[in-house]
């Protein structure tokens, strides 16, 4: 339709500049960062032959690619223990984050007891209190859970509570003259407003289950007692596996961004309708 | 008589009087209008009414068989759930009383035919013109067909236009159904053309300072609102604005 509106009308040199603009900015989005990338590549590779850097130190990005395929069991199998522990610790995350959340909301009394103990569970860096899970747990799975759980709930938690408490003034005198009870409120109400919020912390949540997975993995598989991708790559680092341990981190990298686009796209699913964040805008 | 306000005052834990000696009756199948400058505690006279907030003195004599419980309310904005659609956003009162969705219909469907919006039930508010937006407030607040119905500013931040065609409808549907409306604005003409008594309101502390019948009979149509009668009429409100506002003690004329 504004491609037909275009060509009827005849736009003053400040439109057109801006159509024009406008143009150049959807085609770059896409173009840009693929050709960057593409020319970081070529040049890695260029390096590596231009200076004779031996594969242990720096190998060529075609022999990572090789890796990737004459390794694919090993890795991808790695991979799958990872993620297991990662979306795991996501669901376990949002279970945990939406409850503490709505138990908060029932009252200020709650929220303002027992936050602190959440942020103080957030700043402490996990790999600190590794240690200890490692001697009040036994079971590998449920140490790797715990460890990725706390690294991921905080956002969620925080997140949701600030959307439960966020609600319009008005809308809550309005549920209160229809004598709404405190269950129809916080279905009809509370929820439904704190969902931007949540998917927001959703998002965040993602990358942290992958991070605290993979960390969980590595102090763990310091000692031994893991399979996922993380052993994977200490132990290639010991072999001095370069092209291994590359291609391990590739499957890394692909994964968080598969994790954050697949909950993008279920957060835009969710709020196309009514939320600003998803609409498309508009002059 | 259905509501009588006696002697009531409200006082903010803050320390502001926002109400002071108010003595107010209020017959049934009135168009009331509470007129004054801001800060004269209109809105909160209608909180107190509805119930959401509780007179420091005095008390609220409610006669005859209205269901208190049943108080339809408008906001200034137009306070929907922007994430449900037309339809369920009416349906919410009924939904919070245990009524079904099926068993809802009906009731919703003829609410929006009596403001102009059928057609519109799966629209989501995003998707509304402000006058469109406020039609379904105003929907929602007569779907459980109240006997009373309190509205707060609800038409200020429309365009005149608008405003109008509203103040149209809303007085159509009102000698329909004949229930009893407290309307809550700062306009002497809007007041006017609705009301049938203004009761003008002054501020610090706000109190009623008097009150003005408006004899015009109903219908009142865009005719009315040209007429030398309504003009003598908004003169006359006007002028007891005036002295309202004049009479606040130490009064800074910009309001603050």
């Amino acid at each position: 339709m504004t491609a037909i509106e275009n060509n009827v009308l005849t736009l003053d040199p400040e439109e057109a500049r801006r159509a024009r603009q406008e143009r150049l900015e959807r085609i770059g989005k896409w173009v840009l960062p693929l050709a960057i990338m593409t020319l970081a590549i070529v040049l890695w590779d260029r390096i590596c032959v231009w200076n004779a850097i031996p594969q242990y130190i720096l190998p060529r990005p075609g022999v990572v690619l090789q890796t990737l395929h004459s390794d694919a069991g090993l890795l991808f199998s790695s991979l799958l223990v990872t993620l297991r522990i990662t979306f795991l610790s996501l669901a376990l995350a949002v279970i945990g984050g939406v409850g503490l959340a709505v138990l908060f909301a029932q009252s200020k009394w709650v929220e303002m007891s027992f936050f602190p103990f959440a942020i103080v569970l957030q700043v402490t860096p996990i790999v600190a209190i590794f240690p200890l899970i490692n001697i009040y747990v036994d079971n590998q799975t449920i140490k790797l859970l715990l460890c990725a759980w706390i690294v991921a709930f905080f956002p969620i938690l925080s997140n949701t509570t600030l959307g439960l408490n966020s609600v319009d003034r008005n809308l809550r005198d309005l549920f209160k003259l229809n004598g709404a009870t405190r269950w129809q409120q916080l279905r009809y109400l509370r929820l439904p407003a704190a969902m931007p919020y949540f998917l927001g912390g959703l998002k965040i949540a993602g990358g942290l289950s992958l991070i605290g997975a993979v960390v969980a993995e590595f102090v763990a598989g310091a000692q031994g007692q893991s399979s996922g991708l993380a052993s994977r790559i200490i132990e290639a680092g010991y072999r001095l596996n370069a092209p291994r341990l590359f291609a391990a981190l590739i499957l890394i990298s692909l994964t968080g961004i598969l994790i954050f686009l697949v909950l993008s796209l279920v957060s835009h699913l969710i709020l196309r309708r009514w939320h600003e964040s998803a609409l498309k805008q508009e002059r | 008589m259905l509501l009588a306000l006696r002697n009531v005052g409200k006082v903010f834990s803050n320390g502001v009087t926002a109400l002071s000696k108010v003595d107010l009756a209020i017959r049934e199948g009135d168009f009331l209008s509470l007129l004054g400058p801001s800060g004269c505690g209109k809105s909160t006279a209608l909180r107190l009414i509805a119930g959401l907030s509780t007179p420091t003195s005095g008390q609220l004599d409610w006669r005859g068989s209205i269901d208190r419980s049943n108080i339809g309310f408008v906001f200034q904005e137009p306070t929907l759930l922007p994430w449900a659609s037309v339809f369920d956003n009416v349906w919410l009162p009924l939904r919070l009383k245990g009524v079904s969705r099926a068993k809802a219909e009906p009731a919703v469907m003829e609410v929006l035919s009596r403001v102009h919006l059928t057609g519109f039930e799966n629209a989501v508010p995003r998707e509304l013109s402000g006058g469109m937006k406020m039609r379904v407030s105003i929907a929602r607040a007569m779907v459980t067909k109240p006997r009373i119905l309190l509205m707060d500013e609800p038409f200020a931040a429309l365009d005149e236009i608008t405003r109008f065609k509203l103040n149209n409808d809303l007085l159509e549907l009102w000698q329909d159904e004949r229930f009893t409306v407290i309307f809550v604005t700062h306009s002497v003409f809007e007041s006017v053309f609705l009301s049938s008594r203004v009761v003008v309101m002054a501020a610090r502390p706000g109190r009623v300072h008097g009150e003005l019948p408006i004899n015009a009979p109903y219908p009142r149509d865009e005719a009315f609102r040209t007429s030398p009668g309504y003009a003598a009429l908004c003169r006359q409100a006007s002028g007891v604005l005036v002295d309202a506002i004049n009479s606040t003690a130490g009064s800074h004329h910009d309001g603050h």
